[in-house]
Order: structure tokens, then sequence, then C-alpha cells
């Protein structure tokens, strides 16, 4: 098949950018979405033409690496899906098709369609753990965990970063992303003992990083490729309150023997 | 070059025991004095780095993702192992040493595996206090499932996203040391060399991959996590960034590379469809417990699967295999998949793949219940190939998927640089010719949790470090060499794009030093390289430069180290003259076509010193002695 791409392109992040139209031909429907800009990459280093830059690595739709804006929307047409794993059987023959990077205030471009996503490290660095040193477990089944919570907390832990969430919120928000780290943790008897600080912690950062609040768009729902539920963004607000309103600091006494 | 693998004396059972306490300790106060880098962040580098920063250690950690939280550990499937014996099912920490040293086809170090064998039930439980979701029975006890080259299940899992799981489990605890101030994370950042000071490793020189600084690092020990060497083979089930650039430099600089020969192919994987593809996709080996695998008894039946009734299908490992059946170890099962197609009974457009079929599961239990246990892996299937698995059958064929071989390391995972530890995939430990399914997850976190925190401090307590800082010679030479390298990929401006040597050299490792070697084979490869190694520096095309975002350039300095690498693959399989594990020699099978060992010429690991460009490197030998298990032909029979 072939299509008409409109491709962002952008040196650095000190120069400005702007969408360039190039030819895709002879695309056969069974490539993915990232072997079609392979075969577009190959084709511009033959003319001597810079390649387009854009994230990927595992290409199996775990890592979270790759993510573009296809025709406006995260990672494209196809439900539950990355862009990795999007394949041109998606789309027809003479197609035009828009590709733009995530596009978010606390998401900087770097090159084309590679941005830094660097606050979402920061926000799970604020707390997006237990903590508990290596040497520190007990036993595993010590601590039974009802099947029901388990199964919800890894819904919420198969978040896999890659931003979508952000880049289609009008608000540019990251609850999801933040909210689903928090519930993982949260439903969980381990994640008890630090659950407030958590909640407090994480959303402080979210808001420093610039990121937006949720006005109940549900885009991000709609694009997740991991399906996360917004559900969880209901109960990080419920946790949220409730620490704000019960969260006391430990007292920090030195001394001991 | 001294290949001393320092084990413990003492019965099996002791000797990690005993070596804990033998080894000296590096007091709280004075482990703030030291600084580690750590290179990679998958499951060996990020628990690793985590760990140390626990201790008290100053932690630099390297990964050239935007964040460490993508490292390919994340893309494993199936699970984990662990000798808990939850199940009540005989399994015990002897039987998993047992199984993984017969998986292994007895070419790996006793002592090693036993302490991974050992150490896998406090991964577990590390696992889950950091709240890794493993899956659970409705008692809230934790669950297991059986993985191939197994009669016990011993695999814990969280949904078919365990790596994932347990990934983001250490990358939370990295978290953590981040925000506390003792990790200092630099994404983007790849490792380009290795320094040594006075014979021992104390930095690195490395690449800023936004602005394309090349930077010196220094420490008082170098860990590397870096992964395997897979994507030699250009298409694999790696990550398209997988590179072997920090082990092979680092082997340049005078670390031993053991058994770069061993290499797994995974029977389970989703076919190759046209030659635009890019990587291929893993199936998970759990996908055997329920799926049956069979291919048409007739060649070149070409009727679609459900036309083709019972009696005129091979079952083929329940036929060969009765008592492991559909869970034969990885490497028998693809050598049997390939020994099916090439006997022109593959099934698909190419005749390269095998049906793998749960209709007979769904049948017994319910489409329900195999949705629950596989259902993302179905849903990927289904992405991939526009077809639905739970109406017929999957098509699959072996592709690479872990490479055994790796740097060699001593006991304390030291490789035969002073100060350089291995750890993870990247090593060549503890699998020998074939690694069991959901065992690489086990070794990548026993290293980074629970070995290496112990080791490192052992390798301070009793070395002088020569006091030193980033105006030593050795750094301003290494990084000039880096530099000179750089400049040289840009200044060739040739014809071929990097991708296309990528793949031509593939071709050749895939073809030649795959499922099946021959010696006629190799030698024809280790003639070919010189020449794909020319065309290379003569005619590859990088654009761009140097000092800015350039994938291009990150690209062609991997593919250059592929290339190297490749020629020692060659090398070393043609002089194993014997068939173990992944490494099958046509000349050497038994009447039945099973892999027919050496063990009076080969029971070693076999490592080779680097000589010099254009020299023949030195093939030294370490002595595999077994004292436990019992050296036997394996038998899945």
């Amino acid at each position: 098949m072939n299509l008409v791409l409109y491709v962002w392109r952008q040196k650095n992040a000190q120069t400005s950018g702007q969408m360039v139209r190039y030819d895709a031909k002879n695309i056969s429907p069974d490539m993915s979405f990232l072997e079609m800009l392979d075969v577009i990459n190959e084709g511009l280093i033959a003319k001597g033409e810079d390649p387009i830059a854009f994230d990927h690595d595992c290409r199996e739709g775990i890592c979270g690496s790759c993510g573009l804006m296809i025709n406006g929307q995260a990672h494209g047409p196809k439900k539950a899906t990355t862009t990795c794993q999007l394949h041109m059987r998606s789309f027809k023959d003479g197609d035009t098709i828009y590709i733009e990077p995530w596009r978010a205030k606390a998401f900087p471009i770097i090159k084309d369609l590679v941005v830094d996503r660097g606050a979402f490290d920061r926000i799970i660095q604020a707390g997006g753990y237990i903590s508990v040193s290596t040497g520190n477990a007990q036993d595993a089944n010590a601590l039974p965990v009802p099947k029901s919570a388990a199964d919800q907390a890894m819904d919420a832990a198969a978040c896999i970063g890659c931003g979508a969430c952000v880049a289609s919120c009008p608000n540019g928000s990251a609850m999801l992303f933040t909210s689903a780290k928090i519930s993982h943790l949260g439903l969980l008897p381990q994640g008890q003992p630090e659950r407030k600080e958590r909640v407090l912690n994480m959303v402080a950062t979210m808001d420093k990083e610039q990121f937006g609040s949720c006005t109940n768009h549900r885009e991000c729902e709609a694009v997740c490729p991991k399906e996360i539920n917004v559900d969880f963004i209901a109960r990080m607000n419920r946790d949220y309150l409730w620490a704000t309103l019960t969260y006391q600091k430990p007292s920090s006494k030195g001394g001991g023997e | 070059m001294q290949l001393d693998a320092k084990i413990p004396s003492g019965p099996i059972e002791k000797k990690w025991d005993k070596h804990r306490f033998d080894m000296k300790l590096v007091n709280p106060a004075n482990k703030r004095k030291y600084n580690v880098i750590v290179v990679g962040s998958g499951l060996a580098g990020a628990s690793a780095a985590a760990s140390m920063a626990e201790l008290g250690y100053n932690v630099k950690c390297f990964c050239y993702q935007d964040s460490p939280r993508r490292a390919h550990s994340i893309a494993a499937q199936g699970g984990i192992n662990a000798a808990k014996n939850y199940q009540n099912d005989g399994d015990s920490i002897y039987r998993l040493f047992y199984d993984t040293v017969k998986g292994g086809d007895f070419r790996a170090r006793e002592a090693n595996v036993y302490r991974l064998a050992q150490i896998s039930v406090n991964i577990i439980d590390q696992c889950t206090a950091q709240g890794v979701p493993f899956a659970r029975e409705y008692s809230g006890l934790l669950a297991n499932r059986s993985f191939g080259g197994a009669q016990v299940s011993r695999t814990f899992y969280a949904r078919g996203q365990t790596g994932q799981q347990l990934l983001l489990g250490a990358y939370q605890a990295l978290a953590r040391q981040i925000h506390l101030g003792k990790v200092q994370m630099f994404p983007r950042t790849e490792m380009l060399d290795l320094v040594l000071i006075d014979g021992k490793a104390r930095g690195i020189i490395a690449r800023n991959l936004v602005t394309g600084k090349i930077e010196s690092f220094i420490a008082d020990a170098v860990v590397l996590g870096t992964g395997g060497y897979g994507n030699v083979f250009y298409l694999s089930t790696n990550a398209k960034n997988s590179n072997a650039t920090a082990i092979w430099r680092a082997h340049k600089r005078g670390a031993g590379f053991a058994n770069p020969c061993y290499t797994q192919i995974h029977p389970t994987c989703i076919p190759v469809s046209g030659d635009y593809q890019s990587k291929l996709t893993l199936m998970s080996e759990s996908l055997r417990n329920d799926g049956r695998i069979w291919v048409p008894k007739q060649k070149g039946d070409r009727r679609p699967a459900q036309d083709i009734p019972e009696e005129d299908r091979d079952y083929y490992l329940e036929r060969k295999y009765p008592s492991f059946g559909n869970l034969v170890p990885r490497d028998v099962a693809s050598r049997a998949a390939k020994d099916v197609c090439d006997d022109g009974r593959g099934v698909g457009e190419t005749g390269l793949g095998v049906y793998l079929d749960f209709g007979s599961a769904i049948k017994r239990v319910g489409e329900e219940v195999i949705r629950e246990k596989y259902g993302n892996l179905f849903d990927m299937y289904q992405r991939i190939t526009d077809e639905n698995p739970y109406k017929q059958p999957m098509r699959i064929y072996p592709a690479v998927h872990y490479t055994m071989g790796g740097l060699w390391v001593d006991y304390n995972l030291m490789s035969t640089i002073p100060g350089l530890f291995v750890i993870g995939e990247a090593n060549f430990s503890d699998h020998g010719a074939n690694r069991l399914g959901a065992s690489a997850l086990m070794q990548g976190l026993a290293d980074g949790y629970f070995v290496i925190p112990y080791t490192i401090g052992n390798y301070f307590a009793n070395t002088t470090l020569e006091k030193t800082d980033l105006n030593n010679p050795n750094f301003r030479q290494v990084e000039a060499e880096v530099s000179a390298r750089i400049n040289r990929l840009l200044s060739i401006r040739g014809k071929r794009t990097v991708d296309s040597i990528h793949r031509e050299l593939g071709k050749l490792v895939w073809d030649k030093c795959g499922m099946a070697r021959h010696a006629d084979g190799l030698r024809e490869a280790l003639e070919k390289i010189p020449q794909i190694k020319e065309e290379f520096w003569n005619n590859v095309t990088v654009l761009g430069s140097g000092e800015e975002f350039n994938q291009s350039l990150e690209k062609a300095g991997r593919v250059a180290d592929f290339l190297e690498l490749a020629e020692l693959m060659f090398m070393d399989a043609l002089e194993r003259e014997e068939s173990c594990g992944g490494h099958f020699r046509k000349e050497y099978q038994t009447p039945e076509g099973e892999a027919m060992r050496n063990d009076e010429k080969f029971s070693h690991a076999a490592v080779w010193e680097y000589q010099g460009e254009g020299q023949k490197p030195i093939r030294h030998k370490e002595e595999l002695t077994f004292e436990y298990v019992h050296l036997a032909q394996r038998s899945y029979k």
C-alpha cells in the first residue's frame, strides 16, 4: 500500500519544528508502524537526509519507550495497542497519516519525535516504592494477600510508563500514571505503612513537574495501551484527601543506647 | 590469563555460607568512602545498584534508555524459578540445582548453580515484600506453574508480565536510593569503554546520547549488568537497542570472554513474516503447559489446521519424549521443530513454523480458564498475526532469545580484570550450555540482590586502590580513542546503511552458527566475516555529527562490535568439537539425533583472551568438575 506521511521534524530542543511530507511506498500491511518508519528512514539515509528520530526498544509493547501521536491519537487508532504493536493493516491504501511527538509541557522535545519523560521517574522517586531494603523480607507466604487485591494491584501495576495518558489529556495531566502506582502499592498489605506519605509526596511532585490536573475527560483511559482504569484516579483522590486530613509526621527524636 | 574460579572448599551446601563468613567486611562508615559504577539497569543492574546503595556505597548507574524502567528484562513473560516447594511436589534446593546443571548439559560450574538455587527462595521473599503482584490462589497464597526441563511446579509469575513486575520492583528500589541521594542515575548515557589504572577497573567512558558529549567517570569498581549479545543475529527477541558494546569493550581491555558459542534459541516465537522484519516476538514458554505442539504427518500437507484430523497429526514432542512431552528444555524443543521443518512438514506460508494448539486444553478446562492464564499473550499474538489463537492453533518457530556465554567471572562474579564485576546475562556463569525457562530472572536478581553486595565488599577490603582522578593519563587516552572511533565512523560516508550490514551479519550468524552448526559452515563464516567488516569500515554511511542526538551513530558503534564478537563466536563454535545444549554440531550427534557431548575433551569453559586487532585470540580452559551431579547423556524421554 502507498501512504502519505506528515512527520514532525525538529532538530533539537532549541529550534522550532515543522511537519514534513514523506511518501511511503509499497508498505506491507503486515509491517508494524515502526517497521514502516524504518523503511522510510532507510530511504532517507540513502538520499543523504537525516533519518527521523523516534524512541523505541522492545517492540513488543512492554518497555514503554515508543509513543507517537498518530492522526491526533496517542499510539494510533487501535485500542489497547502501543505504537510498536500497531500494524499497517489498521490503515488503508492511500491514507494520509500525521505523526507527532507527545505534546505536554512536562515532556520537552529532544529531537523529532523523541521527548524527555524524566518527570515520570521523578514522580516514582518521590515515593512510588515500598521501603524494604534487600534482606529485610519475611517468607513470601507469611503474608497472604486476597486474590482480588492481588489481581487489582496487578491491573494497576501493568502501567508501562509510556506517557500516552499525559499526551492525550487536554490538561497534560499525569494522574492516570501516578494513580496507577499509588493504587498498585496501596492495594497491597505491604504498601500500607507508607500509604499516606506516598500519595502526598507523589502528588506534590506531579504538580511540581508541571503536569495539569484531572477534569474527567477520560482520554487517558481511552488511549492507555494497558487499559488502566480511571477508577484508580478516584482512588488516589480519596487517598489524598484522607492523607491530607490524617497524616502525622513521625516524630524524629534521636538517641537510643 | 589466570583463571582461578575461587570456589570455596567444603561440601556444596555449605560453600556459600562458609564464603560469606570468610569474606572480609567493610565497616558501615567506610562504605561511604567507596564509589561504584553500575552499567545497565535491568534486573541485575538495578537490583545491584539499589542493594549496594542501601549498604552505603555511592553508586552511579548508567542506562542507554530514557529511564531505567525500560531495560529489556521487562519483556520476560513467563516467570521466575524458586525452590520454595510451596506445592509439596518434591521440589528442593538440591533438585533445582540438579535440574539446572542437567538442563545446562553439564557445562556450568556446580558451586555457582548451587548458590543460585539457595538464593532463589530469598528472591521471592524480597520481591513480594517490595509489592511485586505475583499470581495468587484464592487462599491468598502464591501460585506456581511448570516450566520446561522440570517435573515440579516451581515457577512464580505475574500474569504474562513477570519480567516487567520484577523489574519495576528493582526499579522502585533504585528510585528510592536515587531519592535518598545514594544513587546518581544517568539515563540516555551509553558506556563506550572501560578504563584501567594499575591493572584494575577504575572507570568508564560514556556518551551522553542527547548532547553527544563524551565523558569520563571514575570509581573504585565497575559492575556490568548490560545483558547478552543476542542481537548479533540481527533478528532476535532482544530489544532493538540491546547490544554487546560494554562487554566487548571490556573484553578488549582484558576481560576473558567465556563460551561465546552458547546461544539459546527459544522454541516458541512468532515466525518471521517478511524481509522488513525488525525483531522477533516471543510467546512465553508457559504456553507449553497447556498447548500441544504438532505438525502434519504428511509432507506438504497444506490443509488448514482445523481440517487435519487427529490421526494425520504428529505431536512429535509427545511422541519422542513421553515423560517430558511438550515441556522438554528449550534446546531440545527448538531442534525438534527445525527437524520437522527441514523434513518438509513445517506449516504457514514459509514452511518455517509448527502449530502450538490449545484446542484440547480449551475443551478440557474451557476458554475462560485459558484466557485468564494467557490472555495477554493470546492478544499479542492476534495483534501481530491477525489470527485468533482461540479458534486456530498458533504458529510458532524458534528464535534467538538468550546468550549463555558472556564475560568469564569467578565465584565472586569478578572478571579477569580486578575490580570489574559482571552480573546477569552479561556473565557466563550459571546456565552452562542451555538455560532453563524462568531461570534468567532468577540469576539476574540473585547476582544483584544477594551476591554482589557481599563480594564487592570483600574486594574493597582486600585491595589497595591507588589515589587517582580524571586527569590520570589513562582516562585521557581512552577518551581520545573513543572520540577517534566516533570520528572514523562519521567520516566513512559510504553507500550502505548500518542496518543493511547488520542484517547481512545476522543472516550469516543464523545460517552458520544458529540451531545447527558444522565445521565447514563455520570455516566459511570465518572467511566471510573479514569481508563484511571491511565493507562496514569502508562503505557504511552514518549521517549527522557526534555532537547531537544521533541514533544512526549509536547503532553503528554497536554493529562494529557485533562484527568482532561474531568472529569469536564462530571460532569458539569451531573449536568445541562436541554438541552440548544450545551448541549443536551436526558432526556430533547420537543415532537418534540428540546432542552428543565429549566430556573427556570438552568438560570445560572456553575462555578467550583478546590479543589485539587482527591477532587470533588465545583459548584458555576452566576445567569443570562434577562432584555432585552425575555426568550423563541428558534424557527427557
